[in-house]
């Protein structure tokens, strides 16, 4: 099971690679988007809340912009009908949730460290409290993209209806990962963030359940 | 016929009552609200408001569930039940946005102020506009009711931090939430339905929340059963 | 020889509400050529479609069993073998990685000898390190019997299989559909009166849209 997810994951890593569908726009993607808010922002201090809320925005758009690629490729082109013959759907699940769980850490890997590097109010004061609470938000905003990004795969107007959906979805995350980035730039305690980060875990766990399960419904046509 | 009438009846009543019996200090006859404090005029709003945010959320549910229906099934009738409830939900789900604005510019001062309430009527808002885009973009029926609903029940899976969670990791301003004062957990008020309310104030809510339900049942059934009536009318003119 | 059986039990299937056809039964056992004919539009992809599980009936079912036992869902796909004017392999990659990920995805062993012995078969042996999107659209109807053949299905799946062959690529494809009826069962869903001269057994889907 594991061995073929993997396989699919390698797939999608080298098809990557070679027509570079997502990377070369994430990448500028994440640029932009962060000189724009350098840019209105210029020389103003901004407040720790803003810079945490700001930080998700950017990292919020860039999924947005990148993640839905994982079942819009296959779909575009036509392979969706290949993959079936070829795979269950849970190793297809797996297989695009694992590469959408790698392609968000790196993406916000590099949104992380630009931050900390170009703004002044984003010190993290307690490490390993954001460590976990990118982690666990990062598997969330991932699992959930995933499911949505197989759901508008099949439907028109792609481009614009991914955000639309993803959003109501990804508030309760996103909340809940803005205070908790808010959390550890203050240097809160592991207890202080607790119920915080007790969220975004059932979150996390939630949404893995009720995706693997309904994704069969949306991928057999 | 009859009950139709007996709504009609209950409604205005309902109405009437909601909006012109007056509020004093001590009620002493049947006809007078007391007075709550931190509300006081303002109080009149939770026989309309109340409902329309209930029925949203009723509505909300009762397209999850049809649309859990659906999948199990796959009978389109299912997804015309749900789709009329969600028609149904939005429209309840924007008049219990504009009465809360209202109802919260002359008690808090703001039409909006993120409340966790205001948060969550908001992203149910975005839900069910997400819902109706999704369903526009499907050409074909079989897709567009089960996209639709997977996306219903997923959304549905995001209720529970709403209801629950929202409201504690927020500060809130709603009756019924808990403040921060002074570094303390106060209750401003309590919960709606243990409301500082009266006898027959409370009476008039639940008759009013009761008639409200009728008229949305009502209003559902006329919904999908002109959804079906119209799509048999389209299949028997392509055969024609 | 397998023991390998396909049955299919008052199948319907609706578009919406439109039918595309109901009351569709028939049995075959171990091996040889089903022919599935129909005008264009009559629903030969979808039944086809249905049958290899990617789409699912409006009605009845479909059992597919190996040795008397049924196939499930999840395991369906490495029984079956497909080959369709509108199934797409993976442009940027070569015929040989193609099949390279498709035998690990599906958790196949990887036969060189048989891949290459198909390579070679389909005149595609010299070709094999080139990327599919240079390819002509002979060839990549070729590589698909190569997608198709290289797990040794017991269920092989052709929907117009010899849409956009040369004579000699049709005749290869006879040839195939001649040998691999031997051991295997062959689903052939086609309009051409060449093609269907190979069935034991036709199914005509004008036979199954009566509305009554």
């Amino acid at each position: 099971m594991s061995s073929k997810a993997y396989a699919l994951y390698k797939k999608d890593f080298y098809s990557e690679l070679r027509t570079r569908y997502a990377i070369n726009a994430l990448v500028m993607f994440i640029i932009v988007a962060i000189s724009v808010i350098l840019f209105s922002i210029g020389n103003e201090k901004i407040t720790q809340s803003l810079t945490s809320g700001l930080f998700w925005v950017v990292i919020f758009f860039s999924a947005m912009s990148g993640l839905a690629r994982a079942f819009v490729s296959e779909e575009e082109r036509g392979t969706s009908l290949t993959l079936h013959l070829i795979a269950a759907p849970s190793t297809i699940f797996s297989g695009k949730l694992l590469f959408n769980l790698i392609l968000v850490f790196c993406m916000n890997i590099i949104i992380a460290i630009l931050y900390a590097a170009l703004f002044d109010s984003f010190i993290i004061k307690n490490f390993a409290l954001f460590i976990v609470s990118f982690v666990l938000g990062n598997v969330g905003l991932a699992t959930a993209s995933t499911i949505i990004a197989a759901i508008i795969s099949k439907a028109g107007a792609k481009g614009t209806l991914y955000p639309v959906l993803s959003f109501p979805i990804l508030l309760p995350l996103i909340l809940t990962a803005v205070q908790l980035t808010l959390l550890a730039n203050q240097g809160a305690s592991f207890g202080d963030a607790k119920f915080e980060l007790a969220i975004v875990f059932c979150y996390d766990v939630i949404m893995l359940t009720g995706s693997y399960l309904l994704f069969d419904f949306v991928w057999k046509d | 016929m009859f009950w139709k009438i007996t709504l009609f009846i209950l409604l205005a009543f309902v109405s009437v009552a909601g909006i012109a019996f007056p509020i004093v200090p001590v009620p002493h006859t049947w006809y007078e609200f007391p007075l709550i404090p931190g509300l006081k005029e303002n109080a009149k709003i939770i026989f309309f408001h109340v409902p329309t945010a209930w029925l949203s959320a009723v509505a909300f549910f009762m397209s999850t569930l049809y649309s859990i229906k659906y999948l199990r099934k796959k009978n389109l009738d299912d997804d015309a039940k749900s789709y009329a409830a969600a028609q149904l939900g939005i429209i309840f789900c924007v008049l219990a946005t504009i009465t809360g604005a209202v109802w919260a510019k002359f008690a808090w001062g703001s039409y909006w102020s993120w409340d966790p309430r205001q948060t969550s009527i908001f992203a149910l808002l975005l839900i069910y506009g997400a819902w109706f885009a999704l369903r526009s973009s499907i050409e074909s029926e079989e897709k567009r009711a089960t996209l639709s609903a997977v996306y219903s029940i997923i959304a549905f899976l995001t209720v529970p931090f709403f209801v629950f969670i929202m409201p504690r990791i927020m500060i809130g301003l709603h009756p019924g939430s808990e403040s921060i004062e002074g570094g303390k957990v106060i209750q401003t008020a309590s919960p709606v339905v243990d409301f500082k309310m009266n006898g027959n104030m409370l009476a008039i809510f639940f008759l009013s929340l009761i008639g409200f339900t009728i008229l949305y049942f009502w209003m559902w059934t006329i919904g999908y059963k002109s959804i079906l009536i119209r799509e048999k009318i389209n299949k028997q003119s392509i055969r024609e | 020889m397998s023991n390998y059986s396909l049955k299919a039990v008052d199948l319907s299937k609706n578009f919406g509400r439109r039918l595309i056809f109901k009351n569709l039964n028939f049995e075959i056992e171990n091996c040889g050529v089903m022919g599935i004919s129909g005008a264009n539009g009559s629903g030969k992809s979808t039944l086809v479609k249905i049958i290899a599980g990617i789409n699912s009936p409006s009605g009845g079912k479909i059992i597919h069993s190996s040795d008397g036992k049924e196939i499930t869902y999840e395991k369906l796909h490495n029984y079956i073998g497909f080959v369709s004017p509108y199934l797409v392999l993976y442009e940027e990659f070569s015929a040989w990685e193609n099949l390279d990920y498709f035998a690990k995805i599906r958790d196949v062993k990887f036969n060189n000898d048989k891949i290459e012995y198909l390579l070679n078969k389909f005149l595609l042996f010299d070709r094999k390190d080139d990327l599919v999107k240079t390819y002509s659209s002979g060839m990549k109807q070729r590589l698909k019997f190569i997608f198709a053949l290289m797990h040794s299905p017991e269920l092989i799946i052709l929907d117009e299989p010899t849409s956009n062959l040369d004579s000699a690529g049709k005749d290869s494809v006879y040839k195939i559909i001649e040998e691999e009826s031997k051991s295997s069962i062959v689903i052939l869903a086609s309009n051409e009166e060449n093609d269907l001269m190979l069935c034991s057994k036709e199914l005509k889907l004008e036979n199954y849209k009566n509305n009554k």
